[in-house]
């Protein structure tokens, strides 16, 4: 049994914990000046994509291939410019969340799944990454960078991929002799071959692209000035135009990879044209090929560690149909003049790398060195792997809610909210009487410290409320009701069965009560939870507003309800069972004679 | 004494354990009847189980719902359901491609002088199969969690009682709408969810009160299990019909709303299954999962013991040979 003294004697004290929280949420919302909850797509208008997963027989993928999925549409979302999108993973379904109205085409590119394509470079141009510029104190002269890389065979032309790039050419080194190698150097000014690793740096980088404009410089225009600040650079004189389509020329020329959402991220490209592409960080631009070689011919891709040596390296293994385009793929371009000698992978619309074949690549098996580290290695194999989704996915419902239908829904679940609460409290005022103002109270409390909650974890949490939210919270009214009503009850029982005093009944039934009320709300909280878990779309915001609101429902009785009671039991009015204070003797009395008996009954004994 | 009066008192004396045969008939039969009902009629599945699209807009020009039909048609949408409530347009059709979707959006924003965005929702057939089979899960997951749990906090037997209580609201509800041809939604399942746990409150409250009650049972006890039962029952009846209808008060409040000024949607899908959940959850908790309690209870040797004497004592003659040999047995067991 409980130990009722404790919570008797000092239902203040359990008052001024109940005060305390309170401030604690309402401080919380104050300081973040966060007033409002936040509210979710069906209330605010925006539309909801849920995308499942097609797998064989049915089974649930992978949780890391799930998350990835996810990583790649949020890239893709945020590629189009709508950064306020979300992406979330909810069982095995993903939802994608665009809040506003009129974003179809975003809509359309996020499900399919693009391929991964191998397409010979035609023509490449770096870009001017504006914020590297004031970083770029032009050091003439320090770099002499036509002897910098003297072991590179295919010129000062700096390797695409320069953020992969490392000073080990790969054919020479690679004991198995598989050489499609990313290993063009980047020409380190010391020419020392180590293996740096720019991207680590922002620095390295842009020394490197210094020195590419210092190489370039040397060969187009013999000016010493290595300003990189060329940013309207030309359409650049070298570039051999032959065999490339006038119109992806022009798109090439137009291609402004600075900015991110202008990369292309996401684009479908056709594998049977030329395509026009961002290397994936915007610092290369690429006129491609059309693409000879897909992601379906990899039968294979894994990252590893090159034997006896430290440097991570990509091996592909191709399919049979595959191996043999490779082969010609790669035996076309190793003859080629720079650039053409390099074969870009290019992954959901931008290029992942761009490494040069340095020779033709028989038998289906390929490794790509330089550079890598272990993290970048594996993401690249990952991504060669699975293509740009991992998965195939269905688009299991798409909605797509205008603002004013979202208001009108928030609209009537508030007054559906009011007008609930509105019954609730006529009723308990009109059976419990003075009791009922316990129960008002209550419910204002628990109001306060729902409406609260919701705003702290909407600006804490993310948590989005929702019309099924809503639902949840109104409904939930009830089990707050109801735990009032199990102790009132109880109170009233004690009053008649042991006719004790009320501050004594109010103590007894308590510890009556408060059973009751915890296995009753356990059973509310199991099946928030069940629901939760395993529940799709609205289901478990719904169960989640069941959830928080039993456990607020815990929190009221017993930090409020309960010793606001004690502190009544202690007023005349509700000790002398006052005909309005729901305790009078009528109510309580025993006796079945049917007089209404005004007698009080002497209930402080 | 009005009954309204005496409601107010708990004086109210129902003998619900006694009437067993009474709520064990009109369960079967209502079983039965919703049985029927689901395989003659089944449900009347929404949209987001067949598949399909619905398209949602409030035109700022006079209209009428075969207006708005005709439109749908001559873009080649053969199944649409119009509905209109408060001015909004609802329809209903198989699943569009979004071309045709654009399309209507095109048509109905210049036909119908739309300036909002068009409420467009698509889903694709087997998203309804996902959901039900999560339900289903939920369910399975639920019922076991619960049996496990109110084994523990009450006992095994009032687990099951309660189980029985709720698989029979769910069937039931479920007949209500293969019968009544309401519209079966993924909130409609959500609102069949939660009247689990609204459906086994009421029973959590009742036994609460029986296990407190029969606690006292022993071998001098001149009440069997099923007096204290009911005694236990009528106690909190008001109890029962308070929570129930305090639960209740918010549901109708949101089926008002949702039907009223809403249409067809989650808010009235959801509040109708919870309303009509609720209202058989009640009835349950009071003649299904006590009777049902009572009749496995009564069967243990203690309480059938305890059954005789009672009954051989309001008999008349005998009182103290009742109470002879059997009575101090008795007391040991129930000791041990």
């Amino acid at each position: 049994m409980a130990r009722p003294t404790s919570s008797h004697s000092k239902p203040g004290r359990t008052l001024l914990l109940l005060l305390a929280l309170i401030l604690a949420l309402g401080g919380t919302m104050f300081l973040q000046k966060a007033f409002t909850p936040k509210l979710g797509l069906d209330l605010a208008g925006g539309t909801t994509l849920t995308l499942t997963p097609v797998t064989q027989n049915g089974a649930s993928p992978p949780e890391e291939i799930l998350d990835r999925a996810v990583n790649i549409i949020r890239d893709r979302v945020n590629g189009n410019g709508i950064s306020d999108a979300e992406v979330a993973k909810s069982g095995d379904n993903i939802i994608i969340s665009i809040p506003g109205v009129g974003r179809d085409e975003a809509i359309g590119l996020v499900s399919t799944t693009a391929e991964l394509r191998f397409r010979q470079v035609l023509a490449m141009e770096a870009t001017q990454l504006p914020q590297d510029l004031p970083t770029q104190a032009p050091t003439p002269g320090a770099t002499p960078s036509g002897s910098a890389s003297p072991k590179s065979s295919s010129s000062a032309k700096p390797q695409p991929s320069s953020t992969r790039s490392a000073g080990t050419p790969g054919p020479s080194v690679s004991p198995t002799g598989k050489a499609l190698s990313s290993a063009l150097t980047a020409p380190t000014p010391t020419a020392t071959g180590q293996a740096a690793k720019p991207e680590t740096t922002r620095g390295a980088q842009s020394d490197q692209r210094q020195q590419r404009h210092k190489g370039q410089d040397a060969k187009a225009t013999p000016t010493p000035a290595a300003t990189p600040s060329s940013t309207q650079q030309p359409a650049n004189p070298n570039i051999d135009t032959t065999g490339i389509d006038p119109a992806v020329l022009k798109q090439f020329q137009a291609l402004d990879c600075t900015d991110p959402k202008k990369r292309g991220q996401g684009v479908q490209d056709d594998a049977n044209k030329q395509y026009a592409a961002c290397e994936s960080d915007g610092s290369y631009k690429y006129v491609l090929d059309k693409a000879k070689v897909v992601g379906t011919d990899i039968d294979t891709a894994s990252a590893g560690v090159r034997q006896g040596t430290t440097e991570w390296l990509v091996q592909l293994d191709f399919k049979s149909k595959g191996a043999s385009t490779w082969a010609t793929l790669t035996g076309q371009a190793v003859s080629a003049p720079e650039p053409r000698n390099k074969v870009a992978v290019v992954l959901d619309g931008v290029v992942i790398t761009a490494p040069n074949i340095i020779s033709a690549i028989p038998g289906g098996r390929a490794e790509i060195t330089g550079g890598f580290d272990q993290k970048s290695a594996t993401d690249l194999a990952e991504q060669l792997k699975y293509g740009a989704l991992p998965l195939k996915f269905n688009r299991s419902s798409a909605e797509t809610v205008s603002s004013t239908l979202g208001q009108d829904q928030l609209q009537g679940g508030l007054i559906a909210g009011i007008i609930g609460l509105a019954l609730v409290v006529v009723y308990s005022l009109l059976y419990y009487r003075g009791l009922g103002i316990v129960a008002v109270l209550s419910l204002v409390v628990a109001t306060i410290l729902t409406y609260t909650a919701v705003v702290v974890l909407g600006h804490n949490a993310n948590f989005r409320l929702s019309l099924p939210h809503i639902i949840g919270l109104v409904v939930s009214i009830g089990i707050t009701a109801d735990s009032f009503i199990v102790y009132f009850e109880r109170i009233r029982d004690e009053m008649k069965e042991g006719r004790r005093t009320l501050r004594a009944a109010v103590e007894v039934a308590w510890v009556r009560a408060r059973r009751t009320i915890l296995i009753a709300d356990a059973v509310m909280f199991i099946a928030a939870v069940v629901l939760y878990a395993l529940a799709v779309g609205g289901v478990a915001g719904f169960a989640f507003a069941m959830g928080l609101t039993t456990l607020i429902d815990i929190v009221v009785v017993f930090l409020f309800t309960k010793p606001f009671i004690a502190m009544l039991a202690r007023l005349k009015f509700f000790a002398k069972g006052h005909p309005l204070s729901g305790l009078d003797s009528e109510r309580m009395s025993a006796d079945h004679s049917g007089s209404a008996g005004r007698t009080t009954t002497p209930q402080e004994a | 004494m009005g009954l309204g009066r005496r409601l107010y008192r708990g004086e109210i004396d129902i003998d619900f354990v006694g009437r067993w045969k009474l709520w064990y008939s009109l369960s079967g039969f209502l079983l039965i009847i919703s049985i029927a009902g689901l395989l003659i009629n089944g449900l009347n599945l929404g949209v987001e189980f067949k598949g399909g699209s619905v398209i949602s807009f409030k035109p700022a020009v006079a209209t009428t719902v075969e207006d708005v039909r005709t439109t749908f048609r001559d873009e080649g949408v053969h199944q649409a359901i119009v509905q209109t409530t408060n001015q909004r347009y609802r329809i209903t059709s198989e699943d569009l491609s979004e071309a045709t979707t654009a399309k209507l959006q095109q048509i109905i924003k210049q036909k119908y002088d739309v300036k909002e965005q068009i409420d467009v929702q698509s889903i694709g057939a087997s998203w309804g199969g996902e959901v039900s089979h999560k339900a289903w899960i939920g369910l399975g997951v639920f019922m076991l969690a619960i049996i496990l749990y109110l084994s523990m906090a009450f006992e095994p037997k009032m687990a099951l009682a309660a189980i029985v209580a709720l698989v029979h609201d769910l069937v039931i509800t479920a007949g209500i709408y293969a019968w009544s041809g309401f519209e079966v939604t993924p909130a409609t399942l959500l609102g069949f969810l939660t009247i689990l746990g609204y459906s086994l409150y009421d029973a959590v409250v009742v036994f609460d009160m029986i296990k407190e009650v029969t606690a006292k049972l022993g071998t001098t006890s001149k009440q069997t299990y099923s007096m204290a039962a009911n005694n236990a029952l009528s106690h909190t009846l008001i109890r029962s019909l308070n929570t129930s209808l305090v639960a209740i008060l918010p549901v109708a409040a949101i089926l008002f709303i949702g039907t009223t000024l809403l249409g067809a949607g989650t808010l009235k899908d959801l509040s109708l299954a919870l309303f009509v959940g609720m209202i058989v959850g009640t009835y349950s908790s009071l003649c299904v999962a006590t009777p049902l309690l009572v009749t496995l209870k009564e069967r243990e040797p203690k309480y059938q013991a305890i059954a005789r004497r009672v009954a051989a004592a309001s008999g008349g003659g005998g009182k103290k040979s009742g109470k002879g040999p059997k009575g101090s047995e008795n007391a040991a067991v129930a000791k041990g």
